[in-house]
């Protein structure tokens, strides 16, 4: 009983946590261009010149 | 470098956005981010994927036509977003919160009814049951919001849409658990009312992004019209004024291969100019000083002056722009399928909850026992597969024809295409391809130097007779010849020196016709015609329409002759010389007739038809107009991507009718063990659980539909 008062909190904080950081991505513009993050992975970074 | 600029220009750096809607990939994101990047002056670039767009900052000595030019250069065409967009509408933005909340409250409170449901007694489940209050009550009032506006604007005007039964649901399977959790009672519902919140929001979200995707996808093709003119001032110096700037008695000067931003009469010059846009002639009209240019007409030949009569509201397509309004407004007095059957399902699942409440007193039960049973039929008859039904099928099939090149625009496209018996075409742009092109044949009888010279000279022209021959050589596989000292002369042609003899590539002296003729000097001369041609598979795509049950005819604003040569060769009927007005009203006595009419068509002059059609389809060449009437959009040539979206419209609407049956089938087993009260929170969370998924997997089906 005593661990529930301990555990519980802290799995509604960590939870809280991801939330929260949920709302600060989608207000910071990170749900704009899903299809364009998913490809950037594939733009190669280095200069074509050396290619 | 790049670095010290940035630093300099700090603090004058402008933003401009570019509307490319040729970008599709990786390699193009990078081309064109590099691309302008590696310009002076430019510090960043960033691409959005999804809208089509980048957007540039820069410095003060740049402006968005050399950002144009630049990426012509590289190979995009790009247009200077129009500002009327503004940021764009997005339909997902608004549901994200409320998703990532419902997702989170249900998840934690699931976790504590998990606990409640295998065994906690006493002090522990109090606790339990209170932590959950505290974490859903807002949770749901929050989430929730979307369902109540919607039923509440439902039921302010005597209706009842699928957000009514839901909210009622929610609102009851809320407030008991509130009951229950202050009296210290057994059963809590939050972890269903959110979970149900979660899984019709899934759907919703679903379905918003398939919108705000077509809708990207259009807008990208939109930015691609004209949007001003070069003006010329009073001293002879010439500035650029956008289209809505522009007054009546400005003189504008439009080059060849330019479309007119308003209708005006010439003051200076003649040309030829391709009216296939407003009227669907494909025969381009000679006009000279004196006469009336219409607005979104393509000047052909050469660069004349003309003064302004009407701008904006004023002008032909102001009319043609409130023959739409109208049509469109009939429109919207159609009703979903879901909307359709909450009609019915809604009364239906009130009247059963409110007699076991009425039977259960009669059987003697309190009034707390009966309630509780009542609010358990009503919560397991709680709509969520239903409310899943229609979205997830119409994302599913809207997310493979997007990926076959079509653009579904709305979410009851579907349902209106399905049912669609019979197919109107316009001729000009629709079923022909709406641009000249060069004689097949007369391309095959050159010689392979003339050819390649005839590549070299058009791609040095930006008229379109030009970059249609350009495009035709290089794709016959010819290279283009080593020119020196290239002149383009407008309305005359290109000239150039190749290996010391003179060859141009002009306007024929005597043209029946649309020609173009190559000289070479101590050579012949080449006459290459030019026509307008049917799109590949227009044959195959109508006899596929007729298996389906739907009849064609074409209904064009062409001259009779032109359309009868088309009709002939597809073997279909035709009405020709028929203005908006009169596509409007054939389609209107079709619908009189019982029919349900699907109309094809591009031009300004289709708007109203197809606004008041029953179902309507754009090629992605359209005007502006046609794009925005428009249900579905496809961008490829070929015209097989109708009859594929019919086909792809009757599978959705039967998996959504599986799935109404799917989820009744789960009420009607359901519903005698709700109204018998064995109906646990626990059973609902269950049940609730497989027919969403059910549903689910069942429009997963559909993945193929486009094929």
């Amino acid at each position: 009983m005593n661990g529930l008062l301990l555990l519980i909190p802290v799995a509604l904080l960590l939870g809280l946590g991801g939330l929260a950081a949920f709302f600060w991505a989608l207000r910071s513009g990170q749900f704009e261009d899903l299809d364009g993050a998913a490809n950037r992975i594939l733009i190669d970074d280095e200069e074509d010149d050396a290619a | 470098m790049t670095a010290l600029l940035h630093d300099a220009l700090k603090a004058d750096l402008r933003e401009t956005i570019l509307a490319v809607p040729g970008m599709h990939c990786a390699g193009c994101m990078s081309k064109v981010e590099r691309g302008l990047g590696a310009l002076d002056g430019v510090a960043a670039a960033r691409v959005n994927l999804t809208a089509r767009l980048v957007s540039v900052r820069h410095g003060p000595a740049l402006d968005a036509k050399a950002l144009v030019r630049a990426l012509d250069e590289i190979g995009f065409d790009a247009q200077p977003r129009k500002d009327e967009f503004g940021p764009r509408v997005s339909a997902v933005r608004p549901l994200l919160a409320p998703l990532a909340v419902a997702g989170f409250a249900a998840m934690n409170v699931m976790l504590l009814s998990v606990s409640v449901w295998s065994g906690a007694e006493g002090t522990t489940r109090e606790l339990f049951h209170w932590l959950s209050a505290a974490i859903a009550i807002p949770a749901i009032l929050f989430s929730g919001r979307p369902f109540f506006k919607s039923a509440w604007s439902a039921l302010k005007q005597w209706q009842t849409n699928m957000d009514v039964p839901i909210s009622i649901g929610i609102l009851v399977a809320t407030g008991l658990s509130l009951y229950e959790v202050v009296t210290g009672g057994r059963h809590a519902w939050f972890d269903g009312a959110l979970m149900l919140i979660a899984f019709l929001l899934i759907g919703r979200v679903l379905d918003a992004m398939m919108r705000d995707k077509a809708r990207a996808g259009v807008d990208a093709l939109l930015s691609q019209a004209a949007q001003g003119a070069m003006v010329v001032g009073h001293g002879g110096e010439l500035a650029w004024v956008e289209a809505r700037a522009l007054e009546p008695g400005m003189v504008m000067r439009v080059a060849a291969g330019e479309r007119l931003a308003a209708d005006g009469t010439i003051l200076q010059g003649t040309s030829r100019f391709d009216q296939a846009l407003l009227t669907g002639e494909t025969v381009p009209v000679a006009l000279g000083e004196g006469e009336l240019a219409l607005a979104g007409t393509l000047n052909l030949d050469a660069p004349v002056d003309v003064t302004v009569s009407a701008a904006g509201r004023d002008t032909t397509l102001a009319e043609i722009a409130r023959l739409m309004e109208a049509a469109s407004q009939a429109r919207s007095k159609y009703v979903r399928i879901a909307d359709k059957a909450a009609r019915l399902y809604a009364p239906a699942v009130h009247t059963l909850a409110a007699l076991t409440v009425v039977g259960w007193l009669l059987a003697g039960a309190s009034l707390y026992q009966a309630l509780v049973i009542g609010v358990a039929v009503l919560i397991i008859t709680c709509p969520c597969a239903l409310g899943l039904a229609v979205p997830v099928a119409q994302v599913v099939a809207s997310g493979a024809l997007m990926r076959a090149g079509l653009m579904v625009k709305d979410g009851t496209a579907f349902e209106r295409l399905a049912g669609a018996d019979r197919v109107l075409f316009d001729k000009t742009g629709t079923l022909t391809l709406g641009r000249p092109l060069p004689d097949p044949a007369a391309l095959a009888a050159l010689p392979a130097e003339a050819a390649s010279v005839a590549l070299a000279l058009a791609s040095h022209s930006r008229h379109p007779l030009s970059r249609g021959l350009a495009e035709a050589l290089a794709q016959a596989g010819h290279r283009a010849a080593k020119l020196v000292r290239i002149v383009e002369r407008p309305g005359e042609g290109v000239m150039a020196n190749w290996q010391g003899r003179e060859v141009t590539l002009r306007r024929p002296e005597a043209a029946s016709g649309m020609a173009v003729a190559l000289t070479m000097e101590g050579g012949p001369t080449f006459l290459i015609p030019y026509s307008d041609r049917l799109r590949p598979d227009a044959q195959e795509a109508i006899a596929q329409l007729r298996g389906l049950g739907l009849e064609s005819s074409i209904l064009s604003g062409d001259r009779v002759e032109a359309v009868a040569e088309v009709a002939r060769e597809l073997r279909l009927t035709a009405q020709a010389a028929a203005g908006p007005v009169e596509k409007q009203e054939a389609i209107a006595r079709l619908q009189a007739g019982g029919h349900r009419v699907l109309m094809v068509g591009d031009g300004l002059n289709d708007g109203p038809a197809l606004a008041e059609a029953t179902a309507s389809v754009a090629p992605g060449s359209a005007s502006d107009v046609g794009l925005q009437a428009a249900d579905l959009v496809f961008v490829q040539d070929s015209l097989l991507a109708v009859p594929r979206a019919v086909r792809a419209a009757r599978q959705t609407m039967a998996v959504v009718k599986q799935n109404f049956a799917l989820a009744i089938l789960y009420n009607v087993l359901a519903i005698p063990l709700a109204v018998l009260g064995f109906v646990t929170p626990l059973v609902a969370a269950i049940a609730m659980s497989t027919s969403s998924l059910l549903v689910v997997g069942n429009s997963l089906r559909l993945a193929r539909a486009a094929k």
